[in-house]
């Protein structure tokens, strides 16, 4: 190696950056945050600016204006009001869903399974997660289809699925977004002290004492952690609605639909499922669950 | 420990079963129903064959939707590498104000609905680029995807330079390496891993996005996913269909297979 470098001044760049690591931060993050706020951040304000324009009725052009028409429509239209309700059902229905399955999955993981299960159950949880969103949308659209495999299957019972409606939405989303609410929910129940369980046991509490006196409290961050993806994507989801819907309509078909016909409404429809998720990070942050993310 | 009854472990163990029930047997018709010989698929199947197989490997548009949509997360993957790194190594070499700030700027194209992302994108593109005389075209797609693509690498590479040793680098600059030189042959080498990770789960998210391809790709072009959304509807060819989303469910799982296999490799290094 040769001894040049080693004098000051041979590498003037090194040196400099060395010597000023401002400009060093700046240099890593001029390219990504220009990327990101450019392009992102850009296009939201952007849209929010489109939500106060208008469509020209003899051209069916977007026209530059200010109008509050198009937030006006949204909170007046009855069609619009109950799809906003029926939107925030469903994905607080997602959630609960989830829940409810992912406490006795977390529990049967963490304190009754052996490790070797443990490890297969937590593999068997994560791997659909990247099957594919629209796949698994078409997988459940198979699967209660008229002549799919559900009706098959419950045949024997005299048990007709319901057909493409909110209920089979409200299971599609729970399909899509359960690992996302398993995984923090075991993870939080395997960190449990052991002696807890021993302690509350010791005092006489049996199994499903301990559960609800004990395990659900400590676990509370980890669902609110979880709840933020289910509640949220399930917020913004329209193809689930579509494919396993039949006529149930959500936030997202409505601004999907308008996108080309009317920009300015979709845009300013676009701005409630924004507000929703929102607040619901905003709740969720104030009681420190997103430190655990 | 928890003590539970013999009754509640039976009924525990039950539940899971059942969860893994509903969470693979989706799967499993829909892998079953590609060899499905009849033109609309169901259950039971009657005929199997592997005729669908052989119509979609020589069906012109199939094979420009695969070709679309690695192109597309090609694109996306290095895009996102780059950005994503330059985003970690800021993040983790200083402290300066707006670092939560610069966080959930990364993290936000993936937290917002993929339909409001996707509509911003396109209003963008549609309302204010192109009457301003510039028609983004094929790019657009790719713009967006990498967008969303930055924070997987971002966090596995993120993750990575936490827990490695600072005082080398140091070390390196003492000994008279430039900050290339120093980046090359010592930083670099301790991250590829996970860089190669992230790489690769950034190509699987974008090979497996829909929602905010709907609204970015230019008209005629489709991706893999986007052919299927466009022919679910039609009854005629839904076998076809099945092949294609199998092979979605394949080539979306072999990039995170791998990118598990290098994260193992790292933690035993």
């Amino acid at each position: 190696m040769s001894t040049k470098s080693i004098y000051k001044g041979s590498r003037p760049i090194s040196s400099f950056l060395l010597r000023k690591p401002k400009v060093r931060l700046i240099s890593l993050l001029s390219l990504p945050m220009t990327w990101i706020v450019g392009v992102y951040i850009v296009s939201l304000f952007l849209l929010l600016i489109t939500a106060f324009w208008n469509v020209d009725p003899f051209t069916s052009r977007v026209r530059p204006g200010f109008t509050l028409e198009n937030f006006i429509l949204i909170f007046t239209v009855p069609a619009y009001i109950a799809t906003s309700i029926r939107t925030l059902f469903i994905a607080l229905s997602v959630t609960a869903i989830c829940v409810l399955l992912a406490v006795p999955l977390g529990i049967y993981m963490a304190k009754i399974a052996n490790p070797r299960l443990r490890n297969f159950l937590a593999v068997a949880i994560t791997l659909p997660l990247w099957a594919g969103y629209l796949v698994k949308i078409i997988a459940m659209r198979l699967v209660f289809t008229e002549e799919g495999f559900f009706n098959w299957f419950m045949a024997p019972f005299g048990i007709r699925g319901p057909g493409f409606s909110i209920p089979i939405v409200i299971l599609t989303l729970t399909y899509l977004w359960f690992p996302y609410m398993a995984l923090p929910v075991y993870t939080a129940i395997r960190q449990i002290p052991p002696n807890l369980f021993d302690a509350s046991s010791d005092m006489g509490a049996k199994g499903f004492t301990t559960v609800y006196r004990v395990v659900i409290p400590l676990i509370v961050p980890a669902i609110i952690a979880g709840s933020v993806f289910t509640f949220s994507l399930s917020l913004g989801d329209y193809l689930a609605a579509r494919f396993t819907g039949g006529a149930t309509q959500m936030i997202g078909s409505i601004i999907a639909a308008n996108i080309n016909l009317n920009p300015p409404v979709a845009a300013a429809y676009s701005m409630i499922p924004i507000a929703f998720v929102v607040i619901y990070l905003m709740v969720a942050r104030r009681t420190g669950s997103l430190e655990r993310m | 420990m928890l003590r539970l009854s013999k009754l509640t472990r039976v009924a525990l163990g039950i539940v899971v079963l059942s969860i893994l029930f509903f969470m693979y047997t989706p799967l499993m018709v829909l892998i079953l129903n590609s060899f499905n010989e009849s033109q609309i698929s169901g259950w039971p199947i009657d005929n199997f064959s592997t005729k669908w197989w052989e119509f979609a490997r020589s069906y012109q548009p199939i094979r420009d939707a695969l070709l679309n949509s690695v192109l597309v997360a090609t694109g996306a993957m290095v895009i996102a590498s780059v950005l994503g790194t330059l985003v970690a190594f800021a993040m983790k070499g200083f402290s300066f104000f707006g670092r939560g700030t610069v966080n959930i700027l990364v993290v936000l194209p993936i937290a917002l609905p993929g339909v409001v992302t996707g509509v911003a994108f396109s209003n963008t593109y549609s309302n204010f680029l192109t009457p301003m005389g510039f028609n983004i075209g094929y790019f657009g797609m790719i713009v967006a995807h990498s967008t969303f693509c930055i924070v997987m690498v971002f966090n596995n590479v993120f993750a990575r330079l936490r827990r490695m040793n600072p005082n080398l680098q140091e070390a390196s600059a003492d000994l008279g390496a430039g900050l290339w030189q120093t980046f090359r042959l010592v930083t670099f080498p301790q991250f590829r891993t996970s860089f190669a990770a992230g790489a690769l789960l950034a190509f699987a998210l974008s090979f497996d996005e829909v929602v905010v391809t709907i609204f970015t790709a230019p008209p005629g072009v489709d991706t893999l996913p986007l052919w299927i959304l466009k022919e679910v509807g039609r009854p005629n060819q839904a076998s076809v269909v099945n092949v294609v989303a199998t092979v979605v469910i394949l080539l979306s799982l072999i990039p995170v297979y791998i990118s598990q296999r290098l994260a193992r490799a790292q933690e035993d290094e």
